[in-house]
């Protein structure tokens, strides 16, 4: 009795064997190399990181950057460009008379690492930033939260002045952390702590130091068009200046991004419309705004036949 | 008497046991897809594609992520994702098909032999029949399964404004299995 059990549990483990650790399989029937599949994906699908991507379709929110990234080896020409004030009137065809302007070069050095040069025609401004994408918000075996990109940049402005103004005046700073989530396929948010340093300011009494705290967030309301806000609060701030805010929308033209706003800043650097606003949204004193781009490839994958 | 009866059951097993389907299976096999139109031709390539075939049976699958697919163009690779293919929504793409006439494969012997497939491809959530010619390549022991075979973006429920313009209504995608 004890011997034909030994026997059948060996004839057992003989028939388990020789179909598992062999890796074959029984030739009765087919092996559901479907069902093999599938399970297989399901168990790496728990390893693989699922970045989140688009928690803005551009990487500006409207004035502030987003924690979007130019994509490697991707070149950008952004224009940005703001009207006078529509409270104006038809005398100055409610602010169209009047322009600000920003050219940009933008370039991504990698997906996480991007670099900038700006020329701003308000105070004839140079600007230059690098921009780190610190953490990506992901899900799957990474369960990140949040977005986290910092964001320095250095502007420099070259209008000529009755006083001689030396180098080092004439430059100011920005430090910023863009914390970012995607909430939903329609919504997105972002937290923007501050620091303008400007080297020059033009009262005694104010600090070189300005702290502000901005807001961002994006509402699609369609899959090409999106509803844009942004605000800044600043916690000490320049005489005479007042906080940005901005609403705007987003459209999407084929690969182009096409921002369309009502601010009430006139720059489009971290000096400018941040810490350097002055107009009164309660007084009419809002500009109407566009960004545009085009983005270039530079470098295109080995045997690609994409014609951009 | 019992015991050389066992012993002999013992080894039928164990041979029957070491049968001979062979499935190939490999991650990283290549899909691309181009789409071409006047105003602008646009190529973009997943390489970690999953795929699973049986010698014997025929069967053929092979499964991919949608955020997998990689375009020199960042933006445009959002775009795809995010209003094209709604990737978040449906992130995989799936084809589980049999090769009708496998039995015409030689495995052992070198060659490139001409295959025909039916099956179902599941797009951006839809599913759909098809059938598709191919070939299998035998190369010293390396199997290479490759098909190129046109879809129409619309039969998978995908649309856009610039499907028909800057996007074909119809792409032409690649598929390329290396089974080592």
């Amino acid at each position: 009795m004890t011997k034909k059990i030994i026997a059948l549990s060996l004839l057992f483990i003989n028939t388990v064997f020789s179909k598992d650790l062999l890796g074959q399989k029984d030739t009765s029937k087919t092996v559901d190399l479907f069902a093999d599949l599938d399970k297989e994906v399901k168990a790496t699908d728990a390893n693989t990181v699922d970045y989140t991507g688009a928690t803005f379709k551009s990487t500006r929110v409207i004035n502030s950057h987003s924690v979007e990234m130019i994509g490697k080896n991707n070149l950008e020409y952004r224009i940005s460009h703001r009207f006078g004030y529509i409270s104006g009137g038809a005398y100055e065809l409610f602010g169209l008379d009047n322009a600000s302007m920003r050219n940009g070069l933008e370039y991504g050095i990698s997906n996480r690492l991007n670099v900038g040069l700006g020329r701003s025609s308000i105070d004839k401004e140079f600007d230059g930033y690098i921009k780190y994408k610190l953490l990506r918000q992901s899900t799957g075996k990474v369960n990140m939260p949040i977005s986290l990109v910092y964001l320095f940049s250095a502007m420099h402005t070259t209008l000529k002045s009755t006083e001689e103004l030396s180098f080092t005046n004439r430059m100011s700073y920005a430090h910023q952390l863009l914390i970012a989530r995607k909430f939903s396929d329609n919504f997105s948010l972002q937290l923007m702590p501050s620091l303008v340093h400007i080297n020059a300011v033009p009262l005694a009494k104010d600090d070189n130091n300005l702290y502000s705290l901005g807001i961002g967030g994006r509402i699609k309301i369609s899959k090409r068009v999106a509803i844009t806000g942004e605000y800044f609060h600043q916690f000490n701030q320049l005489t005479g200046t007042t906080n940005s805010l901005s609403f705007g929308f987003d459209i999407e033209t084929g690969g182009h991004v096409f921002q369309l706003h009502f601010t009430n800043s006139t720059g489009m650097t971290e000096r400018t419309f941040i810490t350097n606003t002055s107009g009164d949204w309660g007084a009419g004193d809002i500009r109407f705004g566009f960004n545009v781009s085009r983005m270039f490839v530079l470098k295109k994958a080995k045997g690609s036949r994409s014609s951009y | 008497m019992k015991k050389i009866a066992l012993i002999i059951c013992f080894v039928i097993t164990a041979f029957v046991g070491s049968s001979q389907e062979k499935i190939y299976s490999t991650k990283a096999a290549t899909i691309s897809f181009f789409s071409s139109t006047p105003v602008e031709k646009i190529e973009a390539i997943n390489s970690q594609v999953t795929a699973k075939l049986s010698d014997k049976s025929g069967q053929l699958a092979f499964i991919l992520l949608i955020k997998g697919f990689k375009f020199d163009n960042a933006l445009m690779q959002e775009h795809f994702n995010e209003n094209y293919m709604e990737s978040s929504k449906f992130p995989k793409a799936d084809f589980k098909g049999i090769i009708s006439n496998i039995s015409t494969v030689n495995f052992a012997k070198d060659g490139i032999y001409a295959v025909t497939i039916d099956g179902n491809l599941t797009i951006h959530g839809v599913t759909k029949k098809i059938t598709q010619t191919g070939t299998i390549e035998v190369k010293g022991g390396k199997i290479i399964a490759k098909s190129i075979f046109k879809i129409k973006v619309k039969d998978f429920g995908i649309t856009g404004k610039y499907i028909g313009e800057k996007i074909a209504n119809e792409v032409e995608a690649t598929v390329v299995c290396t089974f080592d």
